[in-house]
């Protein structure tokens, strides 16, 4: 299962840090505004394109629901093409298997492609215990092995960063473990990449095993796919010697012809462009061309656990866009950091709770991290309906505390609301106080919501310190429905609406 | 119990009860363009490659102006236009390569839609290294290649082959999400198009 970040708190704490970082909110709103309208752009470019969706989405679903036969057969064409293939049940059997085809070279650093797999895995980290150098070669990639950072978003792990930090990071770091940066870099966005190519290539000249991931991987014809922009997984895909692909079992694509809808819907919903610079395809070893010795490991860590969910099966379409982060109101004002995964944002939210089960306070916390408005699964090119798995895992996470010696505060008021509305007489009682409360309010409150209606400010008390800390309670009206129809004859003997006392 | 196994018995089991019939609706066509390669041209060119149209008579002389003055260039086996003093690869190394600055290939399909050009790396393409390393890639694309959109590439192209998709010169998107030029892989994207 994907590891948390290390001591990483609860969801609503770590937001709270992110909030007050005005700098990370900038570049943040920055970036994200920037991509909106790229892909807005490119998408109403496409005539039909929710069609595109459907065909996207019926793809991805028809190889999950019949994942054993496809992944069986993609075992049998890729090893027939000389790949081997490796399965892995979780991510210390996937690291074992990656630092052991290192060793069986004598390699000791590999570069890599940018992998979500490899890094829900922690292979770097896992590499580095057997002496293995890992070297990232996506420039946001690098930014944030250079800045012995964490990653924060899917597809630019740094965006966190703006160019000025960049700059400081490759000045002050990119000495130490390898070529420096020119002394005179300045933050031009072309500068910096310009001094990414510099110091990475002699990582590329030299090295002899690679690994990568893969955005797809198609069953009939044993073939891998790697989307990308700077050429950097040409270069790993093509120069070493050994190359080795990390695969999650949700990556299969039944045909070849499925990759259509597919290639189709990624760059415009991820980079906002018609097409991404670099989209390499192979199946198997190619004599006299590329690695020589090809490997896939296909990678389980978690994905059968969603894949028995029936309402969170759909979260293993994924395709990574990473176009429903972008488009978040909270992904945009926390960032990635606050979910403490490599998976954040709204599909975080979702496949960390669906592959790691819940039952911890930081996993529990991530399906109550959205407003549930739905954008996500508006701009989502497979059809994730995300907040209908929120909303499932919400209840899965309440359902986990059904049996605590203590419940929680909420769960306490569920209580009591079910004891009173499920008597006529207890419900009569409690709307006699509330209307009571309601006129103390309207007289002596001081919270106003706007048009004039009297609330309640901030409540003390466990749990409704916490709701109201953030939200104004309306007063309640001075009269029930029920009082007012057994007073009023249904409103046939007096038109005086007590609540404004005014005539209607 | 093996991984292998352990993990197909995880997906049976999760998959129990699991309606398989699935049907996969076709994906929409784009609406035809009169003007096919010259969609394809623009759209080449909106990802910051350089585009010229010419006929095969003046193909010799458009690569040769395409190249810088004293390039040293590869060339794959089999290419179909001259290039004097061109190095014809016979194997070389990455090394070796990263020394040079230029490569002339062709291509096996163009999509007119996405500016995309496929290599296929066969006869005329060259190994998948050589039209990476070189800074300047002249890529010769012939009309009859060009075709709408990408399930037509997909239906033409062969999986068993390794292919590359280039879809302009290398770039990133990196830094604060806006498309820059240049990084790893060739920075200029020099394409004829052969009316």
């Amino acid at each position: 299962m994907s590891a948390t970040f290390v001591g990483m708190p609860a969801f609503p704490s770590a937001a709270r840090a992110a909030l007050a970082d005005t700098q990370l909110r900038h570049n943040l709103a920055h970036a994200t505004g920037t991509i909106r309208d790229k892909r807005a752009r490119v998408v109403a470019e496409v005539e039909e394109w929710e069609d595109l969706r459907l065909a996207g989405a019926a793809v991805k679903q028809s190889a999950l629901v019949d994942l054993d036969r496809h992944l069986v057969r993609l075992e049998e064409t890729l090893t027939a093409n000389g790949a081997t293939v490796h399965w892995a049940r979780d991510a210390a059997e996937a690291n074992a298997i990656v630092a052991r085809i290192a060793r069986d070279h004598d390699a000791d650093e590999v570069v890599k492609v940018k992998s979500m797999a490899t890094q829900e895995i922690g292979l770097n980290e896992a590499l580095a215990e057997e002496g293995i150098l890992a070297w990232e070669t996506d420039l946001a990639e690098l930014i944030v092995q250079l800045g012995d950072d964490l990653p924060s978003h899917i597809l630019v792990p740094a965006i966190h960063r703006n160019r000025a930090e960049i700059r400081e990071i490759f000045l002050r770091e990119m000495a130490g473990v390898g070529r420096p940066a020119p002394a005179d870099l300045t933050d031009e966005p072309a500068v910096l990449a310009g001094a990414a190519r510099e110091h990475l290539r002699e990582k590329f000249l030299r090295a002899k095993v690679a690994v990568s991931g893969a955005n797809f991987a198609v069953a009939e014809t044993g073939t891998l796919v790697v989307v990308e922009s700077e050429g950097n997984g040409r270069m790993c895909l093509t120069l070493p010697e050994v190359l080795v692909s990390v695969v999650g079992i949700e990556k299969v694509v039944p045909t070849w012809e499925g990759l259509d809808p597919l290639l189709r819907l990624l760059p415009r919903s991820s980079t906002g462009e018609r097409m991404n610079p670099y989209t390499s395809t192979w199946s198997g070893v190619t004599p006299g061309d590329g690695p020589q010795e090809v490997h896939v490991v296909l990678l389980d860590n978690g994905r059968t656990r969603a894949l028995a969910d029936d309402v969170g099966r759909q979260a293993l379409r994924c395709i990574r866009c990473s176009a429903c982060l972008n488009v978040c109101p909270v992904y945009e004002r926390v960032g990635g950091h606050a979910y403490g995964s490599v998976y954040p944002g709204p599909i975080g939210a979702i496949l960390n709770p669906l592959m790691k089960g819940t039952g911890d306070p930081q996993t529990d916390s991530l399906p109550y991290a959205s407003s549930l408005c739905g954008a996500c699964f508006e701009v989502c090119p497979v059809r994730i309906d995300i907040p209908e798995v929120l909303v499932h895992l919400r209840a899965e996470v309440v359902d986990g505390h059904r049996g605590d010696r203590v419940p929680k505060a909420e769960a306490a008021a569920m209580a009591g609301a079910a004891w009173t509305l499920s008597d006529a007489r207890r419900l009569a009682w409690v709307e006699k106080a509330s209307g009571l409360a309601g006129r103390a309010l309207t007289r002596f409150g001081r919270t106003r919501l706007p048009g004039g209606r009297a609330a309640a400010g901030r409540i003390p008390g466990p749990g409704a310190a916490a709701w109201t800390g953030a939200r104004d309670l309306p007063a309640p009206p001075r009269e029930s429905f029920r009082a007012w129809w057994r007073r009023t004859d249904g409103g046939r003997t007096d038109h005086t609406d007590t609540e404004t006392g005014e005539g209607s | 119990m093996s991984a292998r196994e352990e993990i197909l018995g995880r997906v049976r089991s999760a998959l129990e009860g699991v309606d398989r019939t699935g049907t996969v609706p076709p994906a929409p066509r784009v609406t035809p363009v009169a003007d096919l390669v010259g969609r394809f041209a623009e759209r080449v060119e909106d990802y910051r490659a350089v585009v010229e149209r010419c006929s095969e008579a003046d193909l010799a002389s458009r690569v040769a102006a395409a190249l810088p003055a004293g390039a040293r260039v590869v060339v794959p086996p089999g290419l179909g236009v001259e290039v004097p003093g061109a190095r014809v690869d016979d194997g070389l190394s990455a090394a070796e390569l990263d020394a040079l600055d230029a490569v002339v290939t062709e291509a096996v399909v163009g999509i007119a839609e996405t500016g995309t050009i496929v290599l296929d790396h066969g006869p005329g393409q060259g190994r998948r290294i050589i039209s990476l390393v070189p800074d300047r890639h002249v890529c010769i694309v012939r009309a009859a290649q060009v075709v709408a959109d990408v399930p037509d590439a997909i239906a033409v192209l062969d999986p068993a082959r390794p292919l590359t998709w280039i879809s302009g010169p290398s770039a990133t998107s990196d830094i604060e999400l806006n498309r820059v030029e240049g990084v790893h892989g060739p920075r200029v994207l020099h394409v004829l198009v052969v009316d």
